[in-house]
C-alpha cells in the first residue's frame, strides 16, 4: 500500500506542494479566451436560454425548503469537518473500501492516476480485431480533468462517454463547456449534425429531444451488454462505509457501473464524507442545486464488491492533482468543498455571456475562476488571469449550497497574483492604481488633485467624454465618462463653510 | 445626530451633487453634517485588484478620518463602499500583519450607513413623500447594486424608499439583479465582458420606457450612465454592433377593428428575445424620442439620493438637460 497522495497537514511552505496537471490550465488570457465566444451570438443564445430555464427551475425548487438556509449550514459544516481531518479520512476510507473487497490506488496527479487506469484496462479489457481496446464511462470530472480519454486513446484504448451530453460533446470533437450540461453550448440542430455525422446507423433523425435521445440509446446498447471495463466518477464516498456514489439523470451510468466485469472509478481525495447519513443533507442540497430537482432519477451507491452480482473487480483511483495544495492555502481551502452542483456557472452573468471555454478548465465559471488556480498554483503557473474574471457581483456565493465565498476567494487570489508578480512591467492600470494609492492615502493629496476639476471641465467643454487614450480606452470603446463637475464636492464644501463664516463675521 | 459624510471619492470628484443631496436630506431630518476632511477613499479599488499593500494606506487613511468621537455615526451614498468597510477593509489589514488596523476599521465600519440604511433602519423613514418631502413626477426603474443587493442585504429597502417619492411613476426593471459588469477595474481588464454585460442592461433598461434608472451606487449608475449616453448615440453600448446591435425595425399590425398602427421595434441580434418583450415599443437611437417631462427616454441615471432630495420648492434637473448641477447651496 503506497500512499503516494496522501495529504499533508496544511504547511506554509505551499509552493512545495505539486500543482494539478491536466485540463485545468488555460492555455491563454481569460479577456482573449473570451473574445471570440463573446461575438458568437448563437453561443450567448444557447447558454443564455439554457443558464435562465435552469437558474429558474432551482430558484423555484429551493424555495420550497424552508430549511435550505439550514441545510446548506450542515453542508458547510461537513464539509469543512471533512477538510479539517482529510487524512484521517482519507484512512478510514481506504481500510472500509479494501474491507469490501475493493482495491485503491493513490494518484499524486494526472500522469500517475491515468496510468494507473491504462494499466488497469491493459489488464481487463480484451484487445479487439483491431488492434485496440474498448472502454465505456459514466459522466466523471474527474477524468475530464486530468484529460483520460485522451491519454486513453494514445495509449491504443477507446473511451465510449455514455452519459448523453458527454456523448456529444465528444462525437462532436468538442470539449464541454459546463460541468452539468457539458453541451450546454450546442441546440437541437447542431446535436442533430453531429449524431447524422458520426453515429454510422442512425439513419435519418429530425431534430426532436426524443428521437435524439432514442437514437443515443441504439447507439449506447451494444456498448453496454458487450463491454468488459467500465470506468466512472463518482459523486461522493463515505468514509465510514466505504460506499461510492454516483448521482445522475439518464441511467447510463447505472448501466456501467453494473454490467461491465471491471469497474474503475477516478475520484478526487475531497470528495468524502463522514457518514452515510450525511447523503441525508448532500442529496437535498445537490440534485436542487444542480438540474433544478427535488430529487435526481438515479442514485447509485456501490460498496465494494458482491458476490454474483456486478462488477467483481473494482478498483478506485484517489486522486490529488493540486488537492492537496489548494488545502494547504488557508484562505482558499474551502474551494474544495464544492459538490460540483453547477448553480454558481448558471447564476454568473459573466459565465452567461463566454460560456465555459472562455475559463481554459475542465471546471469553468466562478467555482473554475477560483478551482482551476488553486489546483494549479497561482504563483508559478499559469491561470493568473482567472480570479479576474468575475465582476465580484456575488451571485455564485449567494446559490452556493455550501457556502463557498467565491467572491472573496476571488479577491484573495487577485491578491496572490500580484505578490506573484508574473509580469514585472507594471501595465498602466498598475501604474494609474500605485498613483491612486498615493493620492487616496491622504485626503489632502486628494483634495490637490481635484483642484485640476475646474481645468478638466474646461478642456472638455462641459462635455461627456467618448474617447480616451491608453488603459482609458477600454472603458470607452463602449461607454462615455459623464460630463465632469466643475468642483468636487470637497470644494463646494469648503466654499459653503467659508460663506457660513463670512456671514457670521457680518452679523 | 451629529453625522459625519462619507462622501466616497467617485461622488466627491464626479457627482458632487449626489452628496449635496445627501447632505440635504439629512438636515432636513434635522442632523448636523460634517464633512471630515482627511477623507478619501474606502480602498475598494485596489482590495479587488488584489493590491493590499497598496490599499492599506488608502483603509489607513479612511480609518483616520472617520475614528472620531465627535459625530455618532457616518453616512455615505454608496453601498458598495459601506460593504467594502465591513467585509473588506479589516480582511485586508489582517492579511497585511495590521490587526490595530482591522480592529479600528471595523469599529468605523460598525458606525456606519448607507443612505437607505440609515433612513429606514435608524430613522425609521418609509415614506419618503411625508417624512422628506421627496417630489418627482417621473417615471423611473431602479437598479439594486449587487452589493447593496448582497453584501448589505438592503432588500426592498431603496425601491420602497424610492416608490414612497411623490409623484413617481415607478416601474420594475426586467432583470434588475443581473449585474450591469461595472466590477471596477473589471470593467478595464475585462472590457469586452463588462460591456456585453452592460449591453443587456442597457436595453433593458431602455425596454421599461422610463426617463430615469435610479439606484443607490453612484459606480454602477456611472457605468449604465455611460452606457446609455453611448447607446443613445450609436445606437449600442457593447463595442460589436455588428453582432447585438439594436435594429430598430417598423413594423406595422392590424387590429381586430382592421386599423393598421405602426410601432418602433427593438429588435437585437438576430433571434434574440431573451431579454427583451418581443416587438415592445422601443426607441430610435437616431432620433431619441422625448417624454413629457422633456427627458430624453433613457438617457439619465440618477443616484437615488437625488430623487429623494428633490422637492417641489427645489425640484431636479437631470444632468443631461444642461449639465446643471442641482441645488448648489447644500441646504
Amino acid at each position: 500500500m503506497t500512499f503516494l497522495g496522501m495529504p499533508l497537514l496544511p504547511s506554509k511552505r505551499r509552493s512545495d506542494l505539486p500543482g494539478g496537471q491536466g485540463n485545468i490550465i488555460e492555455a491563454e488570457a481569460f479577456p482573449e479566451a473570451s473574445h471570440e465566444h463573446l461575438s458568437n451570438q448563437q453561443l450567448r443564445n444557447n447558454i443564455g436560454h439554457a443558464t435562465s430555464t435552469i437558474r429558474s427551475k432551482r430558484a423555484e425548487v429551493v424555495s420550497e425548503l424552508d430549511d435550505w438556509e439550514a441545510l446548506r449550514d450542515a453542508g458547510e459544516a461537513t464539509k469543512n469537518e471533512v477538510m479539517a481531518n482529510l487524512p484521517e479520512y482519507l484512512a478510514q476510507f481506504e481500510e472500509a473500501f479494501t474491507a469490501a473487497g475493493g482495491i485503491i490506488h493513490w494518484a499524486r496527479d494526472a500522469d500517475e492516476a491515468n496510468a494507473i487506469v491504462t494499466e488497469l484496462i491493459e489488464d481487463n479489457a480484451p484487445m479487439l480485431e483491431t488492434g485496440r481496446r474498448e472502454v465505456i464511462k459514466v459522466k466523471s470530472m474527474a477524468t475530464q480533468e486530468i484529460g483520460l480519454n485522451e491519454h486513453l486513446e494514445a495509449e491504443g484504448i477507446d473511451a465510449f462517454e455514455t452519459d448523453l451530453a458527454e456523448l456529444i460533446v465528444q462525437l462532436g470533437e468538442d470539449k464541454p463547456s459546463h460541468i452539468l450540461v457539458p453541451a450546454i453550448h450546442r441546440n437541437r440542430d447542431e446535436i442533430r449534425e453531429i449524431f447524422m455525422d458520426k453515429m454510422p446507423d442512425a439513419g435519418e433523425l429530425t431534430n426532436e429531444p426524443a428521437v435524439l435521445a432514442e437514437a443515443a440509446r441504439r447507439h449506447l446498447r451494444h456498448k453496454f451488454l458487450t463491454t468488459k471495463v467500465a470506468i466512472s466518477g463518482a459523486n461522493f464516498g463515505i468514509a465510514e462505509t466505504g460506499t461510492l456514489g454516483v448521482v445522475e439523470s439518464e441511467g447510463n451510468g447505472r448501466m456501467c457501473l453494473t454490467l461491465p466485469e471491471t469497474l474503475i472509478t477516478v475520484m478526487g481525495i475531497e470528495k468524502l464524507l463522514p457518514k452515510f447519513a450525511d447523503l441525508e443533507v448532500f442529496l437535498q442540497l445537490l440534485p436542487r442545486s444542480s438540474t433544478g430537482e427535488r430529487m435526481n432519477p438515479y442514485t447509485s451507491f456501490w460498496t465494494g464488491k458482491s458476490e454474483g452480482d456486478g462488477p467483481q473487480n473494482v478498483h478506485l483511483v484517489l486522486l490529488d492533482n493540486g488537492r492537496t495544495r489548494a488545502l494547504a492555502d488557508e484562505h482558499g481551502r474551502t474551494a474544495l468543498n464544492c459538490i460540483r452542483c453547477s448553480a454558481c456557472m448558471n447564476v454568473c452573468p459573466v459565465y452567461e455571456r463566454t460560456g465555459g471555454h472562455a475559463y481554459g478548465s475542465t471546471y469553468p465559471g466562478p467555482i473554475g475562476a477560483i478551482l482551476s488556480p488553486l489546483l494549479t498554483g497561482v504563483q508559478e503557473q499559469g491561470n493568473g488571469s482567472l480570479p479576474y474574471a468575475s465582476s465580484l457581483c456575488g451571485a455564485c456565493y449567494d446559490v452556493c449550497p455550501v457556502k463557498i465565498n467565491i467572491p472573496e476567494i476571488l479577491v484573495h487570489l487577485r491578491g496572490e497574483d500580484v505578490k506573484a508578480n508574473h509580469s514585472p512591467v507594471s501595465s498602466q492600470l498598475d501604474t494609474a492604481l500605485t498613483g491612486a494609492s498615493w493620492m487616496m492615502g491622504d485626503g489632502k493629496r486628494m483634495a490637490a488633485a481635484e483642484r485640476g476639476l475646474p481645468l478638466a471641465h474646461k478642456v472638455t467643454s462641459g462635455e461627456q467624454i467618448n474617447a480616451l487614450p491608453g488603459i482609458a480606452s477600454a472603458w470607452t470603446s463602449s461607454r462615455d465618462i459623464p460630463a465632469l463637475p466643475e468642483k468636487s464636492f470637497r470644494q463646494l464644501w469648503a466654499e459653503e463653510e467659508a460663506n457660513d463664516r463670512d456671514e457670521e463675521g457680518q452679523r | 445626530m451629529r453625522i459625519a459624510l462619507f462622501a466616497t471619492c467617485i461622488v466627491d470628484a464626479m457627482y458632487p451633487e449626489v452628496a449635496q443631496a445627501t447632505v440635504r436630506i439629512l438636515r432636513r431630518l434635522g442632523h448636523e453634517v460634517i464633512f471630515p476632511e482627511g477623507q478619501s477613499c474606502c480602498g475598494q479599488m485596489h482590495i479587488n485588484s488584489g493590491k493590499f499593500a497598496q490599499a492599506e494606506p488608502v483603509i489607513a487613511n479612511h480609518v483616520r478620518a472617520f475614528t472620531s468621537t465627535e459625530w455618532d455615526v457616518a453616512v455615505a451614498p454608496s453601498a458598495s463602499c459601506v460593504a467594502s468597510l465591513g467585509h473588506q477593509q479589516p480582511m485586508v489589514a489582517t492579511r497585511m500583519g495590521n490587526d490595530a488596523l482591522a480592529s479600528e476599521a471595523a469599529e468605523v465600519a460598525e458606525r456606519t450607513y448607507e443612505l437607505t440604511q440609515f433612513l429606514t433602519d435608524v430613522q425609521g423613514v418609509t415614506d419618503a413623500a411625508a417624512d422628506l418631502g421627496s417630489y418627482f413626477p417621473h417615471r423611473v426603474t431602479y437598479h439594486p447594486s449587487c452589493h447593496g443587493m448582497r453584501l448589505l442585504r438592503l432588500g426592498d429597502r431603496q425601491s420602497s424608499l424610492v416608490r414612497s417619492v411623490e409623484g413617481i411613476d415607478f416601474v420594475e426593471l426586467p432583470l434588475a439583479d443581473s449585474c450591469c459588469g461595472f466590477g471596477g477595474t473589471f470593467s478595464v481588464k475585462n472590457p469586452e465582458v463588462s460591456s456585453a454585460m452592460l449591453a443587456d442592461k442597457v436595453r433593458t433598461i431602455q425596454a421599461t420606457e422610463a426617463d430615469v434608472c435610479t439606484g443607490g451606487d453612484a459606480s454602477c449608475l456611472l457605468h449604465i450612465g455611460g452606457g446609455m449616453s453611448r447607446f443613445e448615440r450609436t445606437g449600442s453600448c457593447d463595442g460589436a454592433p455588428d453582432v447585438t446591435a439594436v435594429h430598430v425595425k417598423e413594423t406595422s399590425s392590424t387590429d381586430e377593428r382592421g386599423h393598421t398602427t405602426e410601432t418602433l421595434t427593438t429588435v437585437v441580434g438576430a433571434d434574440d428575445d431573451d431579454h427583451l418583450t418581443p416587438g415592445h415599443r422601443g426607441t430610435s437611437p437616431a432620433e431619441p424620442s422625448r417624454t413629457q417631462s422633456g427627458f430624453r427616454v433613457g438617457q439619465a441615471a440618477v443616484h437615488l439620493a437625488r430623487i429623494l432630495a428633490s422637492t417641489k420648492e427645489d425640484p431636479l434637473r437631470v444632468p443631461s438637460e444642461g449639465a446643471e448641477v442641482s441645488g448648489g447651496s447644500l441646504r
